[in-house]
C-alpha cells in the first residue's frame, strides 16, 4: 500500500481504536467460522468415503448397522459444526458490520459538531448541496471501508489461507490446477468494477444535466409557452433522453457481461476438478469424498475470490470520499475566540461603537470609514437603498464577518476580545431573511433559550404582536411550521422571528428589515411594545421605511457605504435630502394605500 | 435538488394490480425482447440442473464402481468404457457446451431486459415530460418545480429496478426452482421429499426476516429522511443557529436522530447477521438428512453416491432462489409507490382545450381587446375586474400600477394561460378563444421582468427552438438591438454556451438577449415586462434604443418601469387594485393629480434626474452581500 493511503487510513485510527476490544472479539469470531466452515466438507468428505467403502464388494462384508450408525453420528458432527459456524458467522457479522455503524455516527455526529464552528464566510463558498453530498455519500463511502471493507479482506484472506491449506493438504496438485482461473475473477471484479464505476459516473453527469433541462423547462414554462416551444422543448428533451439510453447501454454490455463472466471462470475450475479429480479418483489417487470436497471448496472460494476485486475497488473510493470528508474537518473558522484575553468581559451592557470602519467582502469596500457610537440604552435607525451596506454593517456586531481589528467595539472592548458565546448571548438578532426551522411555533420562540417558561414565550410573542394568530393555528403553540406543517405568511415568519431575538432579553436588539411584510399598524403595535420592552437596552433597527425607525434617538441614511446624514427625525427632515425624500415617498404611498 | 431530501411518502403498498398491468402495459412495445428474453431466462433456468446432473453421471460410470448399473443408458451408450475418454466426452460435449450456453443466454438475459429498462424509461419520461407541457398553468402554479422534477428523474428510475431485475428475474428463479425440483423428484422422489421438508422451515425464516427487516428499513427510511432534512436546513440556517448560540442544544437534537437512524440499522444488521446463518444452518440440515437418508439408500443399493452428491449441489441451488425472491419485495415496493406517483400526474388531465375547429389566422394586424374581463387565480376571488381597453395596430400601451395590481394578469389572460371567468379578449376582432392556442401565441412576443436564459447557446437562446429563423436573422436581431458587438468578442460568438444560473452574461446582456430574441420572432403583438433591476448608464442607454427597435410599428403592451417608455406610449392605462382607474397621456393622467400622479412620484420621477443617478436609487433587485 503506498504510503498516502496509510497516512490517508490513519485519520480513522482515533475512530477505530474506540471500537478496539469490539475488533478483537468480531476478527476471532470471523477466524473461528472459518476455522469451524472449513471442517465441514471433510466430515462430508468422510461420509462419503464411508459410503462408497461399504457399497464396494469388500465393504459389503462389513455390518450394515454400524454404517448408519456412523453416518448418523456424521450427520450429528455435521449439523453440530454448522451450528457452531452458524453463530460465529453471526457474531461476526453483527460486530464487525456493527461497527462501521458506530463510526458513521461518530463521524456524523463530529461533523456536525465542526460545522456548527464554521462561520458565514465558509457557508458562501461551500454550497449546501455539495456539503449535504460529503455528509451522504462520502461518509457511506468510508463506512463501507471500514465494515465491509476490512470484514471481507479479512475474510478472503483467513478463508483463502485455510481452505486452500486443506486443500494442499489432500492434493497440492489438483489444488493448484483448480485455483488457476481464479486470480482471473479478482481481476475481472476489479477492473469491470471500475469501469462500471466510472461509466456510472459519466451517466450520473448527464442525468444532472438531464435534470437541470427538466428543471429550466419547467421552470421557464411561461417563455416557452409564449414562444410555441413545446414542441421544439419535447424534441430537445427526447434527443437528451436518447442520449441516456444511448450512454446506459455502455454499461449495460459490461454490468451484464460480469456475473456471467464470473460464472464462466467457476465453471472452468469445476471442469478441472471434474477431468483431473475424476482422472485422479479413477486412478485411486484420491476418493470420491476428496473429490466432492474439492468442489465445495472451490464454492467457499467463490465469494472471497469475488469480494477481493471488490474490496480494492471500495477502499479507493472510500479513500477519496475520506479525503473529501477531511477537508471539511480541516477548515477551521475565521470567526474565534483566538483573541480573548485570559479574563475577559463577560457581560455586556450595550454600548456599541464603530471605528474607521472599512470593510469589504472581497476587493470592493461595502463599508467606507464608518465613524459611529450608539450609547446603551439608545434606538437607533438605520435606512438607506439596497446595497447601501445596512445588513453588513449590523452583521459586523455580532461577528458574523470580522471587521478589521479595532474598528467594532463593544461597551469599549474591541469584540474580537469577547467571547463569542458571550457577545452573541447579548444580542437578540432578526436577520433580514427570517429563517424559521421546521419545529412547533413554541420551540422557534425559544429556541435561543430553550429553558424559557411558557408564561416567557407568550410574553415574548405578545410583543411580536402574534400571540392571537398563534391562538388560531391549529395546535397552538404546538403547530408545526414550514413545509410539513402551517406555511406562514411573511409577516407571520418576521413576528416568529422577533419573538425569538425577545425572548433571549437581549441587551442589544438588532432588527434587519424585520418589520417590511408587516402593516403598517401592526408595526405601531410591535414598536410601541418594543419601545417598552427595550427601554434602557440598545436597539438598531435597519429599515425602507420611515414609518418603522422615526421615533428612534438618532438616525442614520448609508449611502454607497457611507453616512450621508444623520440626526433626528426631525433634524433629517430639515436636512430636505435622502431621508426627506424617502418620507414624501412614504407619505404618498399611504395615500396610494387608501385609494379604494 | 433539495426536495429529494423530503420523502414524501416513507412506504406503500407492495403490490398493486392495477398499477402492476398498468405498467406492464410499458413492455408491450418491447414485447419480442421481453419474450426473447422470458425464453433465454427458462431455458437458463432449465441449464441450472446439467453440472450437477453431469457430475452424478461422472462419479457413477467411472468414479465409483458401484454405480456404474444405475447410470442412465444414454449416457451408458453413448460414453467410452474408458475412463479417461469418458470423462473428456462429459466435459467436451456436455459440460463446456452448457456452461457456454449458459453464460450466453445469462448475459442475453440480463443485456435483453435491461435494455428494455432503459427504453421504458425514455417512453415514461418522454410521457411525463410531453405531459407537462401540456398541462395548464394553473397546474404549476399549485405544484414546485422540485417536485415536478422529481416525477421525471427519480420515480422512474425506481421504475428502472423492477423492469431491468425485478420482472424477469422472478421468472428465473421460478423457472430454477421448478427445473430443480423436478430433477431431484425424477432422480429419487424419496429423497428428494425429504428434502423439500427443510423447505417450510427456510420459508419460515425468511418471512420471520423479512418481517423483522421491513419493520427496521421502514425506521431506517424515516431517520435518513430527517436526518438529510435536519442537515439541509441547519447547515442552511447556520448563521441563526450561531447568533442564538444553539450550537450545544442543536448537537444535541442531531444526536437524538442519528442515534435513532444507528438503532434502526443496528436492528436490521441483527436481523441479517441471524438471517444468514439461519439459512446456512438450515441448508447443512438438508445436506445432513441427504447423506443419512441416502447413505441408507446407498447401502440398500437403490441410490448411488453420484446422485447423494448431485443431490447435496441441487439443494444448495434450491435454496438460493427462495432468498433472492425476497430481495425482489423492495423492489416491488418502491415501484408500486413510484408509479401510483407518476400516474397520478399523468391522469391530470389538460383543462384548456383548443377548440375542436379552430380560427385559422396568417399574420395579424395586431388589434387587441379586452372586452369586460374579470379573472381570480381561485374561482372566489377576483384578481382583476371589469378590465375594458382596446389598443389600435402599432399602437404602445403602457400598463402602470402598484405591486399587486393586476398588471402581470392581464398579459397572462392575453397569452391565452389562463382562461378568464367573464368577459372575452379579441384578437382583430376575433375572440381568442376560437383561436388555436399556438396560432395565437405565434403572434405574440414575450419579454420578461427577468428574461430567462436557456441552457445552450447565444444563439439558441435568439432562435428557440423555432424553425425558419436562418443564421443571418439571429444575427440582425443581435445587431438591432445592440448586442452584436458583445457576441462578437465573445470567444465562440453566437456559439458560446450559456447557462440560466451562470454568470457569463449580465443583467443588462440578458434583457438585451430577450429583446433579439423577440426581435428575431418578429411578432406581430409585443408584450414586455420590463425589467426593475438598474444597470449602468451605458447599457440603460442601449436598453432604451432596444426597446424603441422592438417596439417600432408594432402593437405593444408594456407593463412599464421606465419613464422614457410611458412617456413615449400612446396611451397610459392605470391599474390599481384589480381594475383600471385611469386612462389617458402622461400629461393628461399628470395634469389629473389622481392615483398615476402618485405612483409617477412614487416610480418615475427619479427618473428625470440624470441616468446614474436613477440607475443607483431604483436597483431592488440587487441582492446585498450580507443577507
Amino acid at each position: 500500500m503506498p504510503s498516502s493511503v496509510l497516512t490517508r487510513l490513519r485519520r480513522l485510527q482515533p475512530y477505530l481504536r474506540r471500537y478496539k476490544k469490539r475488533y478483537v472479539i468480531g476478527l476471532t469470531a470471523l477466524v473461528l467460522t472459518q476455522v469451524v466452515g472449513v471442517t465441514i466438507p471433510l466430515v462430508i468428505r468422510r461420509a462419503l468415503d464411508r459410503i462408497q467403502h461399504s457399497t464396494t464388494p469388500l465393504g459389503r462384508l462389513v455390518h450394515f448397522g454400524p454404517i448408519v450408525d456412523g453416518l448418523l453420528f456424521l450427520a450429528g458432527i455435521l449439523l453440530a459444526l454448522q451450528l457452531g459456524k452458524s453463530i460465529f458467522l453471526f457474531l461476526t457479522r453483527w460486530v464487525l458490520i456493527g461497527i462501521s455503524r458506530d463510526v458513521e455516527y461518530d463521524l456524523r455526529n463530529d461533523l456536525f459538531r465542526h460545522l456548527e464552528r464554521l462561520d458565514a464566510r465558509y457557508y458562501t463558498e461551500n454550497r449546501t448541496g455539495d456539503l449535504m453530498a460529503k455528509l451522504t455519500n462520502d461518509l457511506a463511502a468510508v463506512r463501507n471501508i471500514v465494515g465491509p471493507g476490512i470484514m471481507y479482506s479479512a475474510n478472503t484472506v483467513v478463508l483463502g489461507v485455510l481452505a486452500i491449506a486443506v486443500m494442499l493438504y489432500m492434493d497440492p496438485r489438483l489444488t493448484l490446477l483448480a485455483l488457476l482461473p481464479l486470480p482471473l475473477a479478482s481481476l475481472l471484479v476489479k477492473f469491470f468494477g471500475q469501469k462500471i464505476h466510472e461509466r456510472f459516473e459519466k451517466i450520473q453527469a448527464l442525468y444532472s444535466e438531464l435534470t437541470e433541462k427538466v428543471r429550466e423547462s419547467l421552470a421557464g414554462v411561461r417563455v416557452i409557452r409564449a414562444f410555441c416551444q413545446e414542441e421544439a422543448e419535447r424534441r430537445s428533451f427526447d434527443r437528451m433522453n436518447g442520449d441516456m439510453v444511448g450512454r446506459n447501454k455502455g454499461l449495460i454490455w459490461i454490468s451484464s457481461f460480469l456475473w456471467p463472466g464470473l460464472a464462466l471462470l467457476f465453471a472452468a475450475s469445476t471442469l478441472l476438478i471434474m477431468v483431473v479429480g475424476g482422472w485422479q479418483v479413477v486412478r485411486h489417487d484420491i476418493t470420491v469424498g476428496t473429490f466432492v470436497a474439492f468442489t465445495m471448496y472451490l464454492m467457499y472460494l467463490i465469494w472471497p475470490i469475488i469480494a477481493l476485486g471488490w474490496v480494492t475497488n471500495i477502499i479507493q473510493r472510500g479513500l477519496a470520499s475520506l479525503g473529501r470528508l477531511w477537508k471539511i474537518f480541516e477548515a477551521e473558522p475565521d470567526i474565534s475566540d483566538r483573541e480573548v484575553p485570559e479574563h475577559p468581559l463577560n457581560e455586556i451592557r450595550g454600548d456599541i461603537e464603530f471605528r474607521n470602519l472599512t470593510f469589504s467582502y472581497n476587493g470592493s469596500p461595502i463599508l467606507k470609514d464608518i465613524n459611529l457610537r450608539i450609547p446603551a440604552g439608545t434606538t437607533v435607525g438605520l435606512v438607506g437603498a439596497t446595497g447601501a451596506g445596512k445588513s453588513t454593517l449590523a452583521s459586523l456586531i455580532a461577528r458574523l464577518y470580522d471587521a478589521p481589528a479595532g474598528a467594532v467595539l463593544v461597551d469599549g472592548v474591541p469584540i474580537r476580545e469577547i467571547p463569542l458565546r458571550t457577545l452573541r448571548e447579548s444580542i437578540g438578532f432578526v436577520p433580514q431573511d427570517t429563517f424559521l426551522f421546521s419545529e412547533t411555533v413554541r420551540e422557534n420562540i425559544r429556541f435561543g433559550k430553550p429553558s424559557a417558561t411558557e408564561r416567557d414565550v407568550e410574553r415574548a410573542a405578545e410583543t411580536s404582536h402574534i400571540l392571537p394568530e398563534i391562538g388560531g393555528f391549529p395546535k397552538g403553540f404546538d403547530t408545526m411550521v414550514g413545509e410539513r406543517g402551517l406555511t406562514l405568511s411573511g409577516g407571520q415568519k418576521q413576528r416568529v422571528a422577533i419573538s425569538r431575538a425577545v425572548l433571549r432579553d437581549p441587551r442589544i436588539l438588532i432588527l434587519d428589515d424585520a418589520l417590511s411584510h408587516v402593516d403598517t399598524y401592526t408595526e405601531e403595535a410591535i414598536l410601541r411594545h418594543l419601545t417598552r420592552i427595550m427601554a434602557g437596552r440598545t436597539t438598531l433597527m435597519i429599515s425602507h421605511r420611515v414609518s418603522t425607525i422615526r421615533h428612534a434617538d438618532w438616525i442614520i441614511v448609508l449611502r454607497h457605504g457611507e453616512i450621508a446624514e444623520q440626526g433626528t427625525h426631525e433634524e433629517l427632515l430639515a436636512l430636505n435630502g435622502y431621508y426627506a425624500d424617502l418620507y414624501s415617498r412614504q407619505l404618498i404611498e399611504e395615500a396610494l394605500e387608501k385609494e379604494a | 435538488m433539495p426536495d429529494g431530501f423530503h420523502e414524501e411518502e416513507i412506504l406503500g403498498k407492495a403490490y398493486d394490480g392495477r398499477l402492476m398491468r398498468r405498467l406492464l402495459g410499458y413492455l408491450r412495445p418491447y414485447k419480442a425482447v421481453v419474450f426473447f428474453a422470458l425464453a433465454a431466462i427458462f431455458l437458463f433456468g432449465l441449464l441450472q440442473v446439467v453440472p450437477p446432473y453431469l457430475m452424478m453421471v461422472e462419479i457413477d460410470r467411472y468414479l465409483d464402481p458401484a454405480g456404474r448399473g444405475r447410470v442412465p443408458a444414454f449416457f451408458l451408450h453413448f460414453l467410452s468404457p474408458h475412463p479417461l475418454t469418458g470423462i473428456l466426452q462429459i466435459a467436451l460435449v456436455f459440460f463446456i457446451p452448457t456452461v457456454v450456453i449458459t453464460f450466453v443466454l445469462q448475459f442475453a438475459q440480463s443485456y435483453a431486459m435491461q435494455l428494455v429498462g432503459q427504453k421504458v424509461m425514455y417512453d415514461i419520461r418522454n410521457q411525463i415530460f410531453s405531459h407537462l407541457q401540456q398541462l395548464p398553468m394553473s397546474y404549476y402554479d399549485r405544484n414546485p418545480v422540485g417536485r415536478m422534477v422529481t416525477r421525471v428523474t427519480t420515480d422512474v428510475d425506481v421504475l428502472n429496478d423492477l423492469f431491468a431485475s425485478g420482472v424477469v428475474a422472478i421468472f428465473g428463479d421460478f423457472f430454477t426452482l421448478v427445473a430443480i425440483t423436478g430433477i431431484m423428484l425424477a432422480i429419487n422422489w424419496k429423497l428428494a421429499l425429504m428434502t423439500f421438508s427443510v423447505l417450510p422451515l427456510i420459508v419460515l425464516v425468511t418471512m420471520a426476516f423479512r418481517r423483522a427487516v421491513r419493520e427496521s428499513y421502514r425506521r431506517i427510511r424515516i431517520a435518513i429522511a430527517r436526518i438529510n432534512a435536519y442537515l439541509q436546513e441547519h447547515i442552511t440556517g447556520m448563521t441563526v443557529l450561531q447568533l442564538f448560540n444553539r450550537e450545544a442544544a442543536s448537537y444535541e437534537e442531531f444526536e437524538q436522530i442519528n442515534r435513532a437512524h444507528l438503532d434502526a440499522y443496528k436492528d436490521s444488521i441483527l436481523a441479517y447477521g441471524l438471517f444468514y446463518p439461519a439459512v446456512e444452518f438450515l441448508g447443512v440440515l438438508a445436506i445432513a438428512i441427504i447423506l443419512y437418508r441416502g447413505g441408507v439408500e446407498a447401502l440398500s443399493g437403490t441410490l448411488t453416491i453420484g446422485a447423494a452428491v448431485a443431490f447435496i449441489q441441487y439443494s444448495q441451488r434450491f435454496f438460493r432462489p427462495i432468498q433472492d425472491l425476497s430481495d425482489k419485495y423492495n423492489i416491488l415496493q418502491s415501484a408500486m409507490a413510484s408509479s401510483e406517483r407518476i400516474f397520478k400526474l399523468l391522469d391530470t388531465s389538460a383543462v384548456v382545450h383548443d377548440p375542436a375547429a379552430p380560427r385559422t389566422i396568417e399574420k395579424l394586424r395586431g388589434r387587441v381587446e379586452f372586452r369586460s374581463v374579470g379573472f381570480g387565480y381561485q374561482a372566489d376571488h377576483r384578481v382583476v375586474e371589469d378590465i375594458s381597453f382596446t389598443i389600435e395596430p402599432g399602437e404602445t400601451v403602457a400598463v402602470v400600477g402598484h405591486t399587486g395590481a393586476g398588471k402581470t394578469t392581464l398579459t397572462s389572460l392575453l397569452l391565452r394561460f389562463y382562461e378568464p371567468q367573464e368577459g372575452e379578449l379579441l384578437l382583430d376582432g376575433v375572440p381568442i378563444r376560437e383561436l388555436s392556442r399556438s396560432d395565437l401565441r405565434r403572434n405574440f412576443g414575450l419579454v420578461l421582468q427577468d428574461p430567462f436564459i436557456f441552457s445552450g447557446t447565444i444563439a439558441s437562446n435568439i432562435r428557440m427552438g423555432t424553425p425558419g429563423i436562418s443564421d443571418e436573422q439571429v444575427r440582425e436581431a443581435a445587431r438591432r438591438v445592440n448586442l452584436l458587438p458583445f457576441i462578437e468578442a465573445l470567444p465562440h460568438g453566437f456559439d458560446e454556451p450559456v447557462k440560466e444560473r451562470g454568470a457569463t452574461l449580465s443583467v443588462g446582456q440578458r434583457q438585451l438577449l430577450s429583446f433579439a430574441r423577440a426581435l428575431a420572432h418578429d411578432p406581430s403583438i409585443l408584450i414586455l415586462d420590463e425589467a426593475t433591476s438598474s444597470v449602468d448608464t451605458q447599457t440603460e442607454i442601449l436598453i432604451r434604443e432596444g426597446l424603441r427597435t422592438l417596439m417600432e410599428n408594432r402593437t405593444s403592451l408594456v407593463i412599464a418601469h421606465r419613464l422614457s417608455t410611458i412617456q413615449n406610449a400612446s396611451k397610459i392605462i392605470v391599474m390599481h387594485k384589480g381594475r383600471i382607474r385611469e386612462v389617458g397621456t402622461h400629461q393628461e393622467l399628470l395634469a389629473r393629480q389622481g392615483i398615476y400622479f402618485k405612483l409617477y412620484q412614487l416610480q418615475y420621477k427619479d427618473q428625470e434626474l440624470p441616468v446614474t443617478e436613477a440607475a443607483s436609487r431604483a436597483g431592488n433587485s440587487m441582492p446585498e452581500l450580507a443577507s
